[in-house]
């Protein structure tokens, strides 16, 4: 599309993120909340909606949308009640969800984002409130009935939603983002995406820049990633530009984003929706949360990214893009804290944290906390470099991978490999001198001035001593041998 | 052949001194239920169970470790979960369903040695007050087959009356225990609400329902109510209040005198049937003369109790009821060709026409449009109406009115006329709408025979006074 029709415009966005809360047990029974298991396993009485049946709330999902709150600076609700939402559809067994409409158990607060010049903005929510999940109709290729898995219903949420103040696509993947760090470090949800345990609706609308008046919104659902956040919002936006930019109306209605076709789809409109009836659940007792829940809650807040951001600015001296790269994921952050206990060289740990361990991390897959890196192996690495032993390009590419097969020192491995530093002067200074003879045009060209050729000698000498001998020493003494020859 | 026992501490006396034995008992009650079949009281009888159930009991009786329920025979309302039995609150929609757990209240019974005898018939989902709208058919009073016993309890009611178990377990919304106790000339506690957990009983009302209980004397009920009540980690609304004992408390003879209160409008209601009228006016002058002190009040609100409970029970009805959908279990019409024609005939073809209307009228008030002009101004009469009669109970000891306007009506009668059939309920349902605890006990009979009934509402967990009182008042007569 035309950018300087775009630019006419303003897109807003509101987020609404489901995060499933990492309860033992279902929000209302004793039911397993686990992912997976086979079909229908964990459906009790209760899960199933039996005649008879009564939900009793688990307090924890409380105190972690509690934490939740606590981490977004909001207002937490100390008389709650909680609400029936009905409508039928088969996975719902009840035939109403138990949710929070007018009492949310947080109001207001904020998700601080950065942005692409690096400040920071905050995004002003709305509301969290509790309410639980429903099960899982799966239609099957080729067949007539819907299979229904009632596992996931009854599986505490809580659902995060922002005020209409997100702008562009990129703010719309950043406020998603820092959700999903948020709920990670706060230990209430594993924000796994791929398995639905986080989930991303966004209310689109676009208006003409300087109009009060927001435009007509729809609500896009469907996304599971933030990449595909912010593709759902650029199409939706440029959908919506299109028709009005046509002199057409747009739609109040639900649409579902494809993933593999980067476009967003209708799914049913506003109009025919249910009225949801929402009333008081009579069959749960108003929750009171207490001064003394509420203090001993905040007492159990772990330190969240952004302090953690600073700590690591401020006590460790960080570089603020190290400090930045080590605090997106909770298990890292802590990984190095566990290593700067062992040694002080807090800029080492970052470097081999985001460089060798990272790109290794990203090739398995896998966290920090589940490949068996002992944080005592990794200072002992950091030793062996900073001892002169070995060099920090051979120990990330011979000793590290060893490292982590094996419960071997770093420095035996450098010493089975044969890897370990040549700092004798007598055994370097007659390669240096072999190299100075073979190459006497070199040499006249750095006589001449090309000071850079250096760093061509240096390779020649690293070549015949297999990479052992010290670069800092072999520096030093190529280049007193080259300053005393004489043209 | 037994004879009816009037207590059931007659019965335990008996059966301590080897007089008779459970299974005897099990067998007398079984030979009333079939040589009255035709009244159409049970839906179910477990009489091999009950049999088989008796026999340990006489041998636990034997070796001195019974139960305190030992030898009590119970049946229950089809709205009740019994573990591995049929529950379908006398309806179509939970053709062949089995409950998986035993409700609060019949996991109690069963701990303290009674034994279930059968599920007993009932209007459907608890709603009605003939026991005219089950899928089983009506119930029929035993006094006057032609006449019904009153409802939604009506089956276990007549169970009582005619001596087909020594109590039962009924349910009381809006005065489903009361009505027909009174109709069938026995008592009906409905005790105060959250005073016995409602896990395991099938929701019409959540906010009135309450467990009540039929027995032919006012002891037999305090002792019941003694096991069944009280604080259940699978209620979250039942109260921690705790549970007195009731039957030793009502043992010490109580000559305590009162300060009693009854409604004039009540009593000058153009729908009271003129009898019911003297036959009050007779128990309150005695009462006089007996030393109580009695004052006629005026209840100004009296007028918006039934439309305040028709709105909010028929509210929470529609959301209660939605699980029936014929997904899970129960239920499901065969004629359906997509999911939209699954709920809808499902639901046509698996509810009565009563219970279609209460979710019709209950989907209604809670529509965006109409919320608050009745669901929500129908809480706030209901909190006006339960802090009126909290006042006056601070006031007065106990609040006496007709249970209902008439006695026993024909089957039929009233069956093209809801409205009519409501005001069935119209002395009752205050006290479901207060949640305040209320009894009816029998106050003689019409002059065709037909019983009578008289209610008496306490304030909130003064059953015990309840109990005392109500020894009083039956000892009147």
């Amino acid at each position: 599309m035309d950018k300087r029709i775009q630019e006419k415009y303003e897109i807003v966005v509101g987020l609404e993120v489901h995060a499933q809360l990492l309860t033992k047990t279902k929000i209302y029974n004793s039911d397993a909340a686990t992912f997976g298991g086979e079909a229908n396993t964990h459906v009790g009485v209760i899960t199933l909606a039996h005649p008879g049946t009564l939900p009793k709330l688990n307090k924890v999902v409380v105190e972690q949308a509690i934490k939740m709150g606590l981490a977004c600076h909001s207002e937490i609700s100390r008389h709650q009640v909680f609400d029936r939402k009905n409508y039928f559809y088969p996975d719902l067994p009840k035939g109403y969800q138990l949710t929070q409409d007018r009492t949310p158990i947080c109001v207001g607060g904020h998700i601080t984002i950065k942005t692409k010049v690096g400040n920071e903005r905050k995004i002003e929510l709305n509301r969290i409130h509790i309410e639980e999940d429903a099960g899982k109709s799966i239609h099957l290729e080729g067949q007539v009935d819907t299979l229904l898995d009632f596992n996931r219903a009854g599986v505490a949420l809580i659902e995060i939603v922002t005020n209409p103040v997100i702008h562009t696509p990129e703010e719309a993947g950043a406020v998603f983002a820092e959700i999903r760090k948020l709920v990670r470090s706060l230990g209430i949800c594993d924000g796994n995406m791929e398995e639905g345990s986080l989930r991303c609706d966004a209310n689109v609308s676009v208006r003409l820049k300087g109009a009060n008046a927001l435009g007509k919104k729809v609500e896009i659902k469907n996304m599971n990633s933030v990449r595909n956040v912010q593709r759902a919002v650029i199409h939706e936006a440029e959908r919506q530009i299109a028709l009005l930019e046509k002199g057409e109306v747009i739609v109040s209605e639900t649409r579902t984003f494809n993933a593999d076709t980067g476009k967003t789809y209708g799914m049913r409109t506003k109009e025919e929706l249910n009225d949801y009836r929402y009333f008081p659940d009579p069959d749960l007792s108003p929750l009171f949360v207490s001064e003394e829940w509420l203090q001993k809650i905040q007492a159990e807040m772990p330190i969240l990214p952004q302090q953690m951001f600073e700590k690591f600015v401020t006590v460790y001296g960080l570089p603020k893009y190290d400090a930045h790269v080590l605090t997106e994921s909770k298990e890292l952050a802590f990984y190095f804290e566990s290593v700067a206990q062992l040694t002080n060289r807090f800029k080492s740990i970052s470097n081999w944290l985001m460089g060798p361990v990272k790109s290794y991390l990203n090739e398995v897959g896998k966290e920090i906390d589940q490949v068996g890196l002992r944080p005592d192996s990794l200072q002992k690495l950091i030793d062996l470099v900073e001892s002169g032993k070995v060099s920090f390009a051979v120990a990330a590419q011979f000793v590290f991978p060893e490292v982590l097969k094996s419960s071997v020192e770093p420095l035996v491995i450098a010493q089975r490999l044969n890897l370990i530093q040549d700092s004798n002067a007598d055994a370097i200074l007659p390669v240096i001198k072999e190299v100075i003879k073979e190459f006497p045009l070199k040499v006249e060209e750095y006589k001449n001035g090309k000071k850079g050729i250096v760093a061509m000698f240096m390779g020649e000498v690293m070549k015949r001593t297999k990479g052992k001998a010290d670069p800092k020493l072999a520096n030093e003494l190529l280049t007193n041998e080259l300053s005393k020859i004489n043209i | 052949m037994l004879k009816a026992y009037a207590t059931f501490a007659q019965i335990q006396h008996d059966l301590h001194s080897k007089k008779i034995t459970c299974t005897a008992l099990v067998k007398h009650y079984l030979a009333n239920i079939e040589s009255k079949k035709h009244l159409n009281v049970f839906l179910s009888v477990y009489a091999d169970e009950a049999l088989a159930r008796a026999a340990v009991i006489d041998e636990k009786i034997n070796r001195g470790n019974a139960g305190k329920l030992a030898g009590l025979v119970v049946g229950l309302k089809d709205v009740l979960c019994y573990e591995n039995h049929p529950l379908q609150a006398s309806s179509k929609i939970l053709d062949g369903f089995v409950s998986q757990f035993n409700a609060t209240a019949v996991q109690r019974l069963l701990d303290a040695d009674a034994i279930i005898i059968g599920r007993q018939n009932c209007d459907e989902f608890a709603m009605g007050s003939s026991n005219e709208n089950s899928a089983f058919g009506p119930t029929l009073n035993d006094i006057d087959n032609t006449r019904v016993p009153g409802g939604s309890s009506g089956g276990s009611a007549v169970a009582v009356m005619a001596d087909m178990c020594q109590v039962s377990l009924g349910s009381d919304t809006g005065g489903s225990v009361r009505q027909p106790a009174a109709f069938c000339g026995i008592v009906g506690l409905k005790p105060t609400y959250s005073r016995i957990s409602r896990h395991g009983l099938i929701a019409y009302g959540s906010s009135f329902d309450c467990i009540g209980i039929f027995s032919k004397n006012i002891e037999d009920a305090a002792l019941v109510l003694e096991v069944i009540a009280g604080a259940d980690e699978y209620d979250s609304t039942v109260s921690q209040t705790p549970v007195p004992a009731f039957s030793s408390l009502l043992s010490a003879a109580s000559e305590k005198k009162y300060r009693i209160a009854y409604m004039r409008d009540t009593l000058q209601s153009p729908a009271l049937q003129p009898e019911i009228k003297t036959a009050i006016e007779k128990s309150l002058d005695q009462l006089k003369l007996d030393g109580h002190s009695v004052a006629g009040i005026e209840f100004p609100l009296n007028e918006y109790v039934l439309p305040t409970y028709y709105i909010l029970a028929t509210a929470e009805a529609s959301s209660n009821l939605s699980r029936y959908d014929g997904v899970r279990y129960g239920y499901r019409s065969p004629n359906t060709t997509d999911l939209e024609s699954m709920y809808k005939k499902t639901r046509a073809e698996g509810f009565g026409k009563e219970v279609q209307r209460r979710i019709l009228l209950g989907t209604y008030v809670l529509s965006a449009s109409y919320y608050d002009a009745y669901y929500n101004q129908a809480q706030k009469v209901r909190r006006l109406i339960r802090e009126k009669l909290k006042e006056l109970l601070k006031e007065y000891d106990f609040i006496i009115t007709p249970t209902t306007p008439t006695t026993a009506f024909k089957l039929g009668e009233h069956s093209t006329n809801p409205v009519e059939m409501y005001l069935a309920d119209l002395f009752s349902v205050q006290a479901n709408v207060a949640g305040l605890p209320a009894i009816s006990l029998p106050l003689g009979t019409d002059k065709i025979g037909l019983p009578m009934g008289v209610q008496v509402m306490a304030d909130d967990f003064e059953e015990t006074k309840l109990f005392h009182f109500s020894k009083q008042l039956m000892n009147l007569a």
